[in-house]
């Protein structure tokens, strides 16, 4: 069974619905579908809670926007990205108001701005702590306008078609009936977001599982500075759920056991009662979650049945401040910890949050495969280097999700049909498919139990301090387990709605991810950003101002390279914070 | 407009029971809500009832005072009481839901909505009783 | 507190069965664990065929809503421990079609929410260099409620108008066409005038409430609901009192 479209956008999130609004916008004659695994308005982007970035007020500068982003990222970002990512961050935000986004106003009526981590203006456009879910929304009622674009919602994508270097559309399975189609497409746009259930605390959804990165890498596309895996400070112990920046950027202090802010010692800044930019609880998410690992060996942390913690206190901002500015912060603690920050701290700890590298593209969102884009999450421009400044990533859904679409929009104008062998490939996926997981019998091993062995691993040995011998093991440890799940058992053998197929698959994609990974920082020599190396504790822009790229290899270890990143006017400095 | 199925035989449709609004008492609480109308009609037209046979004359009156007096008109009658005023009590307990007011940029809790609907009530009920039993 | 707790899960697969049926599991009773940690529970350890829907785990994704013990809930925010010793019957939400175990299907409010057009309608559009549209915190207020449906669905299973005809718009719908409509940069209410006071629109809602109660976000639809029915009342009066010439 075959389809076929222009465009083809795999995953309905932030990036993925703009991509399609803007190519609705711009090639209206042109065949849009949108393939996603889960309802568009289920995307991850629903949970992103603090605010989006962008150049609004007077005393702001793009230049200021872009230095703060640059030294955040350690220098790693691309600058021609990043200065193209601030230059268009404020008109994409006005637009989404445009389209009714409810942001935070000030009295007057014009859009409030508040600070955020590493930052050193304020200039992050926030609607109240559930922004990711408003612009979400948003932007998902907006693409309802656009009739002609086609939705698969619960599709999903297994394959990437690719003929003589060219991807010509994808394999995806209905989840409701089971049956596998064969879409063909000019251009794809890959939007399928991160990858943080690939370790086992983290504040993302269930269906983060790498799948769009997995899929680009075993079509032959690189994947670029996957060792930098971002740890957000400040996650609930059980769930991992997410207790926004904003609440440290609204004034809240990270305690140790003994009511000491101990970001002092870390060459963080000087504590004030309010909160200063670029300081104290308002630093790069790298270095406060490098902090708490430190606190945790000097035994300064508190115990739980959970882990260690540290204290989150926010009550002396207030019940009114809190109910205006944080209200989502405290029904998560009410519900989840069963604790009113009102009147107690939250116990937090750093978790798995996002992922800075992923698919490498271009400023356009080009991959290394002709006709394969790749936007937001899921890609690596890179605007976000070593460590991602919180905030940055709503806008970088957008202002790449558009430059993706009408890129790939003006390579999908000049069509080809796609030869047999694409029609082959499809064939053989399908059996596969057929073959391999839904008339599987004989399997031995769970799945939940492969899994749960990936995450430690991930989690003991590529966490947020790495060793070279411990990376070592850990690559060995991925391969073992992607050797295991040709044996993984599946039970259920229903065309209906089968979710334990779905879970094998994400983690096929999860074990490809998590190779990346560990390789990536197994060849990094060098301590940067969110990628720290007790054996080599220093940043080293001799060798390792470059990307790592990352291509795979069906019969061996994967193979890195580096990639210059690109310096525009921002040469490689020291990263000051509190000062 | 999407490429997912709108139908398929094999779903299963999960039947209403028709005992449904015994299921929760909020839902039991509805339908005598809606029951009471009748009861509200009941009243008007013996209200109706009523102005007629005073137009009628004194022995009428008389008759149909007579007549209220049965045992079932009794029965109706007070049983209609009761349904009248559940009836207003629940809409007037529903009227802040349909009534967004503002003062001075604040919402108007909606206790004081329903507050002031009731006060309405007490004070149209005291001017009829005025009329009934003062003039 | 006990250590375990039952739960007696629907269980449906169209290939082999006409009629769903009830199986029991037996999970951890944790302080922590919520209906969906059960869940997971049973399908990492104790049987991976159960198919149910689930994503963000912290209430905002809609994905996890089922009917526990008879109420819809998002399975993510309601806790084992609030219904020690058990059993807990988990089942698919009402109301809906099932395609499978507890998944059901959605897409009649998919088709629902495209027809009340919940985006920003504008006469003409603002130019991006002009700016934001002015919006004042009381302004914002209006509407704000409305804008925080999740899509989860508990209030279409609640409503037993929705029960008892599907071709009633529903809840959030209605919620969400009144998020636009007193958004004050909105300019569409007329548009969505005649979706609205169909008869399968507002006026197929009797005011049960039951939606309200049911959902986790304090969206409020049923005030939704009977506000604008007052609005349509109104439009109905107007052109009759005003015929559009005159207008």
């Amino acid at each position: 069974m075959t389809a076929s479209h222009d465009v083809v956008i795999v995953g309905g999130g932030g990036a993925g619905l703009r991509a399609a609004i803007a190519i609705a916008e711009t090639n209206p004659r042109l065949s849009v579908a949108i393939v996603s695994k889960v309802y568009p308005m289920r995307s991850h982007t629903v949970s992103a809670e603090g605010g989006a970035a962008a150049v609004i007020a007077p005393d702001d500068s793009l230049d200021e926007h872009a230095n703060d982003t640059v030294s955040g990222g350690d220098w790693l970002c691309d600058q021609d990205a990043v200065e193209a990512f601030v230059n268009e961050a404020p008109q994409e935000l006005l637009r989404l108001e445009h389209w009714g986004c409810p942001w935070s106003r000030q009295p007057d009526g014009h859009i409030a701005v508040r600070a955020f981590g590493g930052m050193k203006k304020r200039r992050t456009w926030f609607a109240a702590d559930k922004t990711g879910f408003h612009m979400l929304h948003t932007l998902f009622q907006t693409s309802l306008q656009h009739e002609h674009v086609v939705r698969y919602d619960e599709w999903f994508v297994t394959k990437l078609l690719v003929d003589d270097g060219r991807v010509r559309g994808v394999v995806a399975i209905e989840l409701m009936t089971g049956r596998i189609e064969t879409i063909t497409a000019n251009a794809v746009i890959l939007c399928t977001g991160g990858c943080g259930r690939v370790y086992p605390f983290t504040t993302n959804a269930n269906i983060k599982t790498g799948d769009g990165m997995a899929l680009a890498y075993r079509a032959g596309a690189p994947l670029k500075d996957m060792e930098f895996v971002q740890y957000h400070p400040t996650g609930l112990p059980f769930t991992g759920i997410l207790i926004t920046e904003a609440a440290r950027a609204e004034g809240g202090w990270l305690l140790n056991k003994d009511g000491y802010r101990y970001l002092q010692d870390y060459d963080l800044g000087v504590p004030e009662p309010t909160p200063v930019l670029k300081s104290m609880e308002l630093g790069p998410r790298d270095r406060l979650s490098q902090a708490f690992v430190h606190e945790v060996e000097k035994g300064r942390t508190v115990e739980t049945p959970y882990g260690q913690v540290v204290h989150l206190d926010l009550r002396h901002l207030g019940a009114a401040v809190i109910n205006t500015k944080l209200p989502f912060v405290r029904e998560l603690c009410l519900d989840y910890e069963k604790i009113d920050p009102v009147r107690e701290m939250i116990p937090v700890r750093p978790v798995v949050h996002y992922m800075m590298g992923g698919v490498h593209t271009d400023l356009d969102g080009a991959t290394g495969l002709d006709g394969l884009y790749a936007a937001g999450e899921v890609a690596c421009v890179s605007i976000n280097g070593a460590n991602r400044l919180g905030s940055n990533s709503l806008p970088e859904l957008l202002v790449f999700g558009a430059r993706a679409g009408k890129a790939a929009a003006e390579y999908a104008s000049s069509p080809s049909d796609p030869s047999p062998a694409v029609l082959a490939q499809a064939r053989d996926e399908t059996q596969r498919l057929e073959r391999e997981l839904l008339n599987q019998t004989g399997g031995r091993e769970p799945i939940s139990t492969i899994r749960t062995e990936m995450q430690d691993t991930m989690e003991e040995n590529v966490g947020i301090y790495r060793a070279g011998d411990s990376l070592g093991k850990a690559a060995s440890r991925i391969r073992e387990l992607q050797e295991r799940f040709r044996s993984a058992a599946i039970e259920d053998h229903s065309r209906t709605f089968n979710t334990q197929l779905t879970a094998a698959l994400e983690l096929a994609c999860m074990l490809d991810v998590a190779e990346g990974i560990v390789h990536c920082a197994s060849a990094r020599a060098e301590s940067r950003g969110a990628h720290q190396r007790t054996d080599f504790p220093a940043r080293d822009d001799q060798r390792f101002l470059a990307h790592s790229l990352i291509y795979r290899d069906p019969d061996g270890p994967p193979r890195v390279e580096y990639l210059p990143v690109t310096i525009t006017r921002w040469p490689p400095g020291e990263r000051i914070y509190g000062r | 407009m999407s490429g997912y199925t709108e139908f398929h035989p094999r779903w299963y449709r999960q039947r209403m029971s028709t005992w449904w609004w015994l299921r929760r008492r909020s839902y039991l609480v509805f339908i005598l809500r809606e029951l009471s109308s009748v009861f509200v009609a009941w009243s008007v037209v013996y209200l109706l009832l009523l102005v007629n046979a005073v137009r009628l004359g004194d022995d009428r009156y008389r008759e149909f005072l007579d007549w209220s007096a049965r045992p079932w008109p009794l029965v109706l009658n007070v049983v209609s009481l009761a349904f009248v005023v559940f009836h207003a009590v629940t809409w007037l307990n529903l009227t802040p839901q349909a009534v967004a007011v503002r003062l001075r940029g604040k919402r108007v809790p909606r206790a004081w909505i329903a507050a002031s609907a009731y006060l309405g009530w007490v004070v149209v009920s005291a001017f009829v009783l005025w009329l009934l039993v003062g003039a | 507190m006990a250590d375990h707790i039952t739960l007696q899960v629907t269980r449906y697969r169209p290939e082999q069965e006409a009629e769903p049926s009830v199986q029991e599991y037996e999970v951890p009773l944790r302080k922590d664990w919520a209906v969906l940690d059960g869940l997971n529970h049973v399908k990492d350890h104790l049987d991976g065929t159960l198919s149910y829907r689930w994503s963000c785990r912290m209430g905002i994704c809609g994905s996890c809503g089922m009917t526990v013990n008879g109420e819809p809930k998002l399975t993510c925010a309601t806790f084992l421990s609030d219904y020690a010793p058990g059993p807990v019957r988990v089942e698919p939400l009402r109301n809906f079609p099932v395609i499978r175990d507890l998944v059901v299907e959605i897409g009649d409010f998919m088709r629902k929410l495209v027809k009340v057009k919940p985006w920003i309608v504008r006469e003409e559009e603002r130019p991006l260099s002009a700016g934001e549209y002015l919006q004042t915190p009381a302004e914002m207020d209006e509407y704000k409620q409305f804008s925080m449906c999740i899509n989860c669905m508990l209030c279409y299973s609640a409503c037993p108008v929705y029960g008892l005809d599907p071709h009633f718009i529903g809840p959030a719908a209605i919620a969400l066409a009144q998020r636009y409509n007193l958004d004050s940069r909105d300019q569409g209410s007329a548009e969505r005038l005649d979706v609205l006071s169909e008869h399968d629109g507002v006026w197929g809602c009797t005011f049960v409430g039951e939606c309200t109660r049911a959902c986790p976000k304090d969206v409020d639809p049923a005030g939704a609901i009977q506000r604008y029915k007052v609005t349509a009342a109104m439009e109905a009066v107007k052109s009759f009192l005003m015929p559009r010439g005159a207008r």
